[in-house]
């Protein structure tokens, strides 16, 4: 078996060709190669979700997913998107939803999964679904505050 | 202080606003700069063979097959970095008796801790020197191991380090009054209860990470470094790398987490700069999750024997305990491993008003990750030894326990004083605090449906604590001993030619917010608009010198630089205003980006005066020597600390089939001082609880007999995560320190120090109608259940 790969993906719109070691995770690629060092690593097991970022539509843990598993994949990371998290970004600014930021990248893809697929402003429900995403700074109370706020600002 | 006062009622004062934080957007959209995100040409990356064992002698390393591997650039042995690197000592001479051993990057014959590094790999991918590493065979014979620190004590036990004989690191008794006649008294109800406080660990999202690059051309070493104390590792990496201080350059850009686990050295670190010194070429390093359980450094771990004597009325006559605690094999340099057992002695029982009380504290060394300063010193296990025995005694003599906090705690209008502690106080709020956080709570209508639900078999506990908190250190904390540890911080405020002010400082930023405040502060004190503020911090290359952030000075001592700084910048401003406006400096003021008489009226524009100032000269008189740049450092003088204080209550429900628990509610009143942004201390608060209730429910390192850490991941050691966290209710009580212009303290402690005392009251007054107590953290439903005696 060849120790490397070769892939083609879309990120953020931009597709790229590359030669990827096969044991390279999908983060890794993404940090390393082509620069994108918005999503971050925090355990490398998919436990602290530091790495979640869109492939294909879903919100996946970039560490559990090898680069070469994302060949003609469309990705999507958090420097790509744009209008998309306009609100969400702003209500995080708002409720002071970050401290160090590392968590953030992760944590604004898991929120916007849950806004995007209709959550209610449902303090217990955004925490449950918000409950794969370690944060150590916040307390996690001002990050459910602003995704109750978009869901509140959308729904009005 | 004698200072400008009126800076807070100015129609430019950020101060006390709720204000965004200008650098959140950048983190928002993914355009962070932490330190993993830097690549360097050339650059290479490091990886470490670990011990595998807890205790033995390195007999020989075999590095034939891994230097034949590919992308392999050089292996570093212990004995190889013996001769670049001087070793390290973690004593301070302040802590009299205080002992450790000499310390190197690697272990060199003997190792002492599983996960301590052996060798360093240095390979031109990560991947690449964790397949070398695992090329490498050390042979080891295991020792026995001194793990359990009360044993580590015992003559049998195995010794350490042989030249320090046993394994006693340091030992330290506090004593006032006359305990024993007290706790003899024949009116008095004692307590004895023995505590027993898990270790647990930072794990701070960003593991430890580094980049060294090395030019030799000027001999200049430049670490781009997640770290909280700057210019204290550009003495570190001098003094032990041999390099003149002014060749070294630290850099700490964004940190992604931080709570004291990154102000200390390292031997990865230490090792990575060497390699990149003798390498020539960048070098990283950056621990990976399972490195970071092992080696990051661990703190609380303390079983605490204590003893309270109450009187009838509800009046603590006496308070004594004994503190163990085990610290690893060696002291942490350069803080120490003794700061958090001697911060236990200061701060046990503190906030009370009682003359007769004994401490003693034991710091043993042992076969297992260090110990050493994590955000709240101390604070857990004091306040819950405190808190948790006067609790214990108000229900044995029938009191309420918010009754019997009152009878004690210090009044509000005795400051100055000084605690049964030896801890000077001053401007501190015990009783305002506590009744506000009772008003917030409705105190009393919970009591109320906690009874009415017992008696439905629902098992609901409060508990409170009353705490004081460690902020703003004097040099007294360790400069005093010798430490390379800087007290005091500076603040450059220059103007530019467009009317934009730019902060230099040299505390940090690892998300408190820090860099914000101190644009609030710039700016109103001279007069801005916020927008016009940049702010630098974390380069020893461009800030003044100082301490960084720690124990919760950012604000109170790095803030107030800053004021100092932007009020003589102000009247420079004004200086060289009264001469091109021919008016008298006292007759301008800044406001809005202008130079404006005292009722506002606009003269002209910072943007024209500075543009003067830098490209006409000529228009200026030949004696006026403007400079549109100042500099102001502050230290914390009077006092050793600034203490603040805080009272919270935690309501919990108790599954006793399940032994789990439910925070239902948690509520914290703080007294910071003055409050700078009231949504970045909110913050602070938060963070904190939920950090304490990590450690009261969940987070603990968990050791084998013989040394091995049995659950070193993120899927073993548990986090807070959202689910389980409160919403957290917080009120302020405001009482600025006198021993600043600006008045604020650290707000950064108080939420881990306290909630675990918080917490383990709730629990325990749930389980007290079931006949069952605890007093272990972290409070695990294994261990309720066993409390329970169902298991």
């Amino acid at each position: 078996m060849s120790d490397t790969a070769n892939i083609s993906v879309t990120v953020n719109g931009e597709t790229t060709a590359a030669a990827v070691p096969v044991r390279q995770n999908l983060v890794d690629f993404l940090r390393n190669t082509l620069g994108l060092t918005g999503s971050h690593v925090g355990c490398e097991h998919g436990v602290c979700g530091a790495c979640t970022l869109e492939v294909d539509g879903a919100m996946v843990r970039g560490c559990l997913m090898l680069a070469v598993q994302a060949d003609g994949a469309q990705i999507t990371t958090v420097e790509g998107y744009g209008d998309r998290a306009e609100a969400l970004r702003a209500a995080f600014v708002e409720h002071n939803a970050l401290q160090c930021g590392y968590c953030t990248p992760g944590m604004m893809a898991s929120a916007l999964e849950y806004v995007e697929a209709g959550g209610q402003a449902d303090r217990a429900a955004i925490r449950e679904h918000l409950s794969g995403n370690y944060c150590r700074c916040t307390g996690y109370q001002s990050i459910v505050d602003a995704v109750c706020d978009v869901i509140e600002g959308e729904s009005a | 202080m004698s200072g400008p006062r009126t800076i807070f009622d100015k129609p430019n004062s950020y101060i006390g606003k709720p204000v965004d934080r200008p650098d959140a957007k950048r983190l928002l959209q993914g355009r962070g700069k932490f330190v993993d995100d830097i690549q360097l040409p050339r650059m290479v990356h490091a990886a470490f063979v670990r011990s595998p064992v807890a205790h033995g002698k390195v007999l020989s390393i075999d590095l034939d097959e891994a230097r034949e591997m590919p992308g392999v650039i050089a292996l570093y042995t212990g004995a190889d970095l013996a001769e670049h690197v001087e070793p390290y000592v973690g004593v301070l001479s302040h802590l009299a008796g205080l002992r450790s051993a000499p310390q190197m990057p690697l272990a060199v014959d003997a190792v002492r801790w599983t996960g301590e590094p052996v060798v360093m790999v240095v390979a031109t991918s990560r991947a690449l020197a964790e397949d070398a590493a695992a090329m490498i065979y050390v042979d080891i014979e295991e020792l026995p191991a001194a793990t359990d620190m009360e044993r580590a004590l015992e003559p049998d036990a195995p010794v350490i380090h042989a030249d320090l004989g046993n394994n006693l690191a340091w030992d330290r008794t506090v004593e006032a009054g006359d305990p024993d006649a007290a706790f003899a008294r024949d009116d008095v109800t004692v307590v004895e209860r023995t505590f027993r406080f898990g270790r647990h660990t930072g794990v701070t999202l960003e593991t430890r990470a580094s980049v060294v690059e090395y030019d030799p051309s000027e001999d200049l070493l430049t670490c781009h470094y997640s770290g909280q104390a700057p210019h204290m590792m550009q003495f570190i990496f001098a003094k032990h790398l041999g390099l003149p201080e002014e060749n070294v350059r630290v850099i700490s850009n964004d940190v992604g987490g931080s709570f004291g686990i990154k102000i200390h050295t390292y031997g990865d670190e230490i090792a990575t700069a060497a390699a990149a010194k003798l390498l020539g070429r960048p070098v990283k390093f950056v621990a990976d999750r399972l490195e970071s359980f092992l080696t990051d450094i661990h703190a609380r771990d303390h079983v605490v024997h204590g003893r309270i004597a109450v009187t009838g009325e509800g009046r603590i006559a006496a308070l004594a305990f004994d503190d163990v605690t085990g610290i690893g094999p060696y002291s942490m340099y350069p803080r120490t491993s003794a700061i958090e057992a001697n911060q236990i002695l200061n701060l046990t029982g503190a906030p009370y008003d009682f003359d007769n009380y004994r401490a003693n504290a034991k710091v043993v060394f042992q076969n297992k990750n260090l110990m050493c300063q994590y955000r709240a010193v101390g604070h857990p296990i004091a306040m819950a030894v405190a808190d948790g025995l006067l609790e214990e005694a108000a229900h044995q003599i029938g009191m309420d326990v918010v009754e019997i906090r009152r009878r004690n705690l210090i009044r509000d209008d005795a400051y100055p004083c000084t605690s049964a502690t030896g801890m000077k106080l001053d401007d501190l709020s015990h009783h305002k605090t506590l009744d506000t956080l009772i008003e917030t709570m409705g105190y009393d209508a919970r009591r109320a449906e906690q009874a009415e639900l017992r008696a439905q078999g629902v098992h609901r506990g409060i508990g409170l604590v009353s705490m004081i908190e460690v902020t703003n250190p004097s040099p007294m904390f360790y400069g005093i001993g010798g430490a390379p540890i800087a007290s005091q911080d500076g603040s450059t405020i220059r103007l530019d030619a467009g009317g934009a002010l730019h902060v230099s400082s040299s505390v940090t930023e690892q998300g408190q917010g820090t860099n914000t405040i101190l644009a609030q502060i710039a700016a109103g004190v001279f007069g801005v608009d916020m927008a016009r503020v940049k702010v630098t911090t974390g380069d020893t290359k461009t800030t003044p010198y100082g301490g960084g952030t720690w124990a919760s000075r950012g604000a109170g001592i790095g803030g107030e630089a800053t004021l100092q700084a932007a009020h003589a910048l102000k009247e420079q401003v004004l200086a060289v205003a009264g001469v091109i406006l021919q008016a008298k400096p006292e007759d301008l003021d800044i406001q809005d980006g202008h130079v404006t008489d005292t009722d506002g009226t606009q003269r002209i524009t910072l943007s024209d005066l500075a543009r003067t100032v830098y490209y006409r000269g000529n228009e200026l008189p030949s004696d006026l020597t403007p400079e549109l740049v100042a500099t102001r450092h502050y230290r914390v003088t009077d006092f050793p600390f600034v203490f603040t204080n805080a009272a919270m209550a935690a309501e919990v429900e108790l599954d006793i089939d399940t032994g789990f628990v439910k925070v239902l509610n948690f509520w914290a009143v703080e007294d910071c001082g003055r409050v700078i942004n009231p949504k970045l201390v909110d913050g602070q608060i938060r963070g904190g609880v939920v950090q304490g209730i990590g450690g009261a429910f969940y987070e603990e390192c968990i050791y084998s007999e013989d040394g091995q850490f049995e659950n070193a991941t993120m899927a073993d050691y548990l986090v807070p995560m959202a689910f389980e966290m409160p919403d957290i209710t917080i009120a302020h009580v405001e009482t600025p320190t006198k021993t600043s212009v600006l008045g604020a303290k650290g707000a950064g402690e108080a939420g881990t120090g306290g909630a675990p005392a918080a917490l383990m009251n709730a629990v325990n007054d749930a389980l007290r109608p079931l006949g069952a107590q605890i007093h272990q953290m972290p409070m695990t439903p294994e261990r309720i259940l066993k409390a329970l005696g169902t298991v």
